[in-house]
């Protein structure tokens, strides 16, 4: 195995005021409960914290352009004074978090109470708990697999498959490590028709039974439709949502094109709780910092930067939501619900606002029950089961839609359930449709047929072709698409080189 | 730069030279990549390079946001600006922009266009290419050697392999530590240029006529820069009678008058006698036009002026003809009938922008 370690080895470490103020701070965090793995906090100057933060926070990846555009993006806003990167952690054991090299005593201060907020989160929660934390040496490997297939194919073809991977990186099954889902469906049907004999049998009445019924003809209907059964069963049996797994399982690749597929799925799965945690996360992490520095971190003279750079992360730009807010004032919210006995059956069946408002049974459960939250649920479970609609009216949260007519953005609806379903949604999908291999035999010629779970969002079917025309290239032959467009079912279709849309007559 | 990301960021720049290359002739009649020029550098729009992913579409999915507002009022603060309020982590959709040197731009179009090297006039033995030293590598003579970089190499590997103890420091290179300085050969332009743009104001000369003589100077100035030290530009706009402007002049004048062409060469042929004496300068008169000159008489006066004086001081003059809709054109006719033969003579015409690239290469393609 690669050890990648030489990047942190060769590394000066902290300064001693910064180790005093780690040490300190990490035994506040404790005193609060919080339970993390090691920490490793780096001092980097702005070109080291552009670069990790262009690679994902991991100090060595795959050789790819991207990482270079979004260095040389990253390294303008920088220079420009439009973005300044805050803070880094890396989910593996031990933590890994990065520290500004010319920030004030204050931000790094702030910086690591954030940060143990993330790696209690990271070790704590859940759906991290699949996730490699080696990673670090994962990485580094990945990188070493991929520079060697870039020996013996050359750059140029390494990097045009791995662009087409990479363009098929979210049709990955984000819950992969944590379901088994069963595929016996249609098994246990034929099952059934073999049990029931008489499925075929016509109404007749008892006498003539065994004329217009003989039990031969029976017989051969029940095989005849175990036959058939058997015939049309697909493959996939159920619509296979880990589409990445899927072509690297039974797509027509080179071992190298395998070989360089299996390195970029391990990589979305590696990412994926991050992106189902987003609001959890960051919420949790500004939940200590904000407790940490208030109660026990800030001095006198700090306090007025502290201000000004904890309402910077936290700031809501008018009509616009911000994750990090979201996830602190829903903290918040659960904990005085939990301090003033506000849950249960009791609470639920009052129907007198008044009591309900000056409810408080000083059960004092607040901090425990936070901890347990961020424990167990992930981003939609957190909002399913804890968004109320106090809390929506005092959020002040609205839906919004697009008004095609208007060209811009218009305020839908303040009613909880709209507001509530709108988010679970946006959360569910983040962006990322929902698409499954529903056919791998399409047309019976062995060509992939995709289905888009469609939501009432269109795809972009501006990318959606180029994306398509890359899972044909990756498959091997030709692959459809089944979707939406205004209300219309259409079948997209792409063979590698030529792109049609096809819009089949209704009900056939 | 630290570190590994070097090579990514180098790929990055060479995707998006090899994309400017492949749209250059779309570059080349486009008022986009010389509107973005900022100092040293163009910014190009590269639309295509994000990596296609099934998304929604930008404004189908709607969204949560937070603050004021009544239902059915537009949403506060968005001024058109994608992504709005999405409480995912999916950055908007911004356009990316890639940037290019105008020194890697001039080489492009070099290198695309197959323009020659300019051989300044008069001082062949001034040598041009430079040798520098850009790189290291594990081969080498070993009077090249980079004794910092080897022992480095040797300490790290005694270091790995555990034979370095530092009660006995020595460090003693073999040969797969070895490294040696590599060189490129440079091309460093030494001598100095004078580039002399006229342009006919007359009425006829439309906007679209003086957009594709600014997008032509600019990739003219971009070559004939690229080719020499120093690089001086002067401006003559005429009608019936020529002055000397400036560049912002020059390119937003327009007129009303009749057109005689030999002013503006008069006058050009004044300045170069004053300041550029064409034994110290290489001199690049370059006269656009519809090609509607006012009599017979002022275009034999131009032929004349042109065969007795400028031709043999300057290194070429450049004639384009612009079409326009009112120009007869005649005076690409009488130059090509009189002076064809004489090789410092480049004539060119352009009907449109898309014929720009095309342009450039007939006028910057002889290497003089």
């Amino acid at each position: 195995m690669a050890n990648e370690g030489w990047f942190f080895r060769s590394r000066r470490g902290l300064p001693l005021e910064l180790q005093e103020a780690q040490a300190w701070i990490e035994s506040i965090a404790r005193g609060y409960g919080l339970d993390f793995c090691e920490t490793i906090f780096e001092m980097c100057d702005w070109e080291e914290i552009n670069m990790l933060a262009a690679y994902g926070g991991f100090p060595t990846r795959y050789p790819h352009w991207r990482w270079g555009m979004e260095y040389i993006q990253m390294d303008k806003g920088y220079e420009y004074g439009l973005q300044k990167i805050y803070e880094m952690v890396i989910n593996t054991r031990p933590a890994y978090a990065y520290l500004l090299d010319n920030n004030t005593l204050m931000d790094q201060k702030l910086v690591m109470a954030h940060v143990y907020g993330h790696v209690d989160f990271f070790t704590q929660n859940a759906w991290f708990a699949p996730t490699n934390r080696r990673m670090l040496d994962q990485m580094a490997n990945h990188a070493t697999r991929v520079r060697r297939q870039i020996d013996a194919e050359g750059q140029d073809t390494v990097e045009r498959f791995i662009d087409m991977c990479l363009s098929l990186e979210n049709l990955v099954d984000p819950f992969h490590d944590h379901i088994k889902r069963h595929r016996s469906e249609s098994e246990r049907e034929r099952e059934e028709a073999r049990l029931a004999p008489g499925y075929a049998k016509m109404p007749a009445k008892q006498y003539m039974d065994k004329y217009i019924n003989p039990p031969e003809y029976l017989a051969e209907q029940q095989q005849r439709h175990v036959e058939q059964l058997e015939r049309s069963q697909r493959f996939p049996a159920e619509p296979e949502r880990d589409v990445l797994g899927f072509l690297l399982k039974h797509g027509r690749m080179r071992p190298w094109q395998s070989d360089v597929l299996s390195v970029i799925r391990d990589e979305a799965l590696y990412f994926a709780p991050q992106g189902q945690t987003k609001i959890m996360n960051e919420g949790w992490a500004s939940y200590w910092h904000t407790t940490m520095m208030t109660r026990d971190i800030l001095s006198d003279s700090e306090v007025i930067d502290y201000a000004d750079h904890h309402s910077g992360t936290v700031a809501m730009r008018p009509g616009q939501l911000n994750p990090y807010k979201l996830g602190i004032e829903l903290y918040r919210h659960i904990e005085d619900r939990w301090n003033k006995g506000q849950f249960g059956k009791d609470w639920l069946d009052c129907e007198d606002v008044a009591v309900k408002r000056d409810w408080n049974t000083n059960a004092g459960l607040g901090r425990a029950k936070i901890f347990e939250v961020r424990k167990s649920h992930n981003d939609v479970t957190f909002v399913d089961q804890f968004l109320t609609e106090d809390f929506v009216r005092q959020q002040g949260l609205f839906s919004y839609e697009y008004d095609k007519a208007a060209g811009h953005f218009v305020i839908d609806s303040r009613e909880f359930a709209d507001v509530k379903q709108k988010l679970l949604q946006m959360l569910a999908t983040r962006g990322n449709p929902r698409i499954a291999v529903t056919d791998a035999n399409h047309g019976n010629k062995g060509e992939l047929e995709l289905t888009h779970d469609h939501e009432g969002v269109d795809l972009q079917v501006q990318w959606a072709e180029q994306a398509l025309g890359n899972v044909a290239r990756i498959w091997g032959r030709e692959a459809h698409l089944l979707t939406q467009v205004d209300g219309k079912r259409v079948i997209l279709h792409h063979d590698g080189d030529r792109f049609l849309v096809e819009t089949p007559k209704a009900g056939s | 730069m630290p570190l590994n990301i070097e090579s990514d960021v180098h790929r990055f720049k060479q995707i998006v030279r090899g994309r400017v290359r492949k749209e250059l002739r779309k570059h080349m009649s486009s008022s986009e990549i010389i509107g973005k020029e900022g100092g040293r550098a163009v910014r190009v729009p590269l639309p295509q390079i994000g990596i296609p992913r099934f998304r929604y579409g930008e404004n189908e999915q709607g969204g949560i946001g937070q603050g004021e507002g009544e239902e059915g009022q537009a949403v506060p603060g968005q001024p058109g600006d994608p992504g709005q309020g999405q409480a995912g982590d999916q950055p908007g959709e911004h356009e990316i922009e890639g940037e290019v040197s105008l020194e890697e731009l001039a080489e492009i179009i070099g290198e695309e266009l197959e323009l020659p090297r300019i051989e300044p006039r008069g001082q062949k033995e001034i040598k041009s290419d430079k040798d520098k030293y850009t790189g290291i590598s594990r081969l080498g003579p070993e009077s090249l050697r980079h004794n910092r970089r080897t022992f480095r190499e040797a300490l790290k590997r005694q270091v790995a392999s555990g034979s370095w103890s530092p009660q006995d420091p020595r460090i003693i290179p073999i040969r797969e530590d070895k490294r040696y300085r590599t060189w490129k050969t440079k091309f460093e332009p030494q001598s100095s240029a004078v580039i002399l743009y006229m342009m006919d104001v007359s009425g006829s000369m439309g906007r679209e006529q003086k957009e594709i003589v600014r997008l032509e100077a600019f990739w003219i100035d971009l070559w004939l820069s690229h080719n020499y030290k120093n690089v001086k530009t002067r401006f003559i706009i005429h009608d019936a009678a020529a002055r000397e402007v400036d560049r912002e002049t020059f390119f937003t004048t327009r007129e009303s008058g009749g057109t005689l062409i030999s002013s503006a060469y008069k006058l050009c042929w004044e300045i170069i006698e004053a300041d550029y004496p064409p034994e110290e300068w290489n001199i690049y008169p370059f006269h656009f036009s519809d090609g509607d000159n006012w009599s017979k008489a002022d275009t034999t006066q131009c032929l004349e002026l042109l065969r007795g004086r400028m031709l043999p001081a300057v290194n070429q003059f450049s004639y384009a003809q612009v079409d326009s809709d009112y120009g007869s054109g005649q005076f690409f006719e009488d130059l090509k009938a009189n002076l064809a033969d004489d090789e410092r003579l480049v004539l060119s015409r352009v009907p449109d922008r898309d014929h720009i690239m095309d342009s450039i290469k007939e006028l910057l393609g002889k290497g003089r």
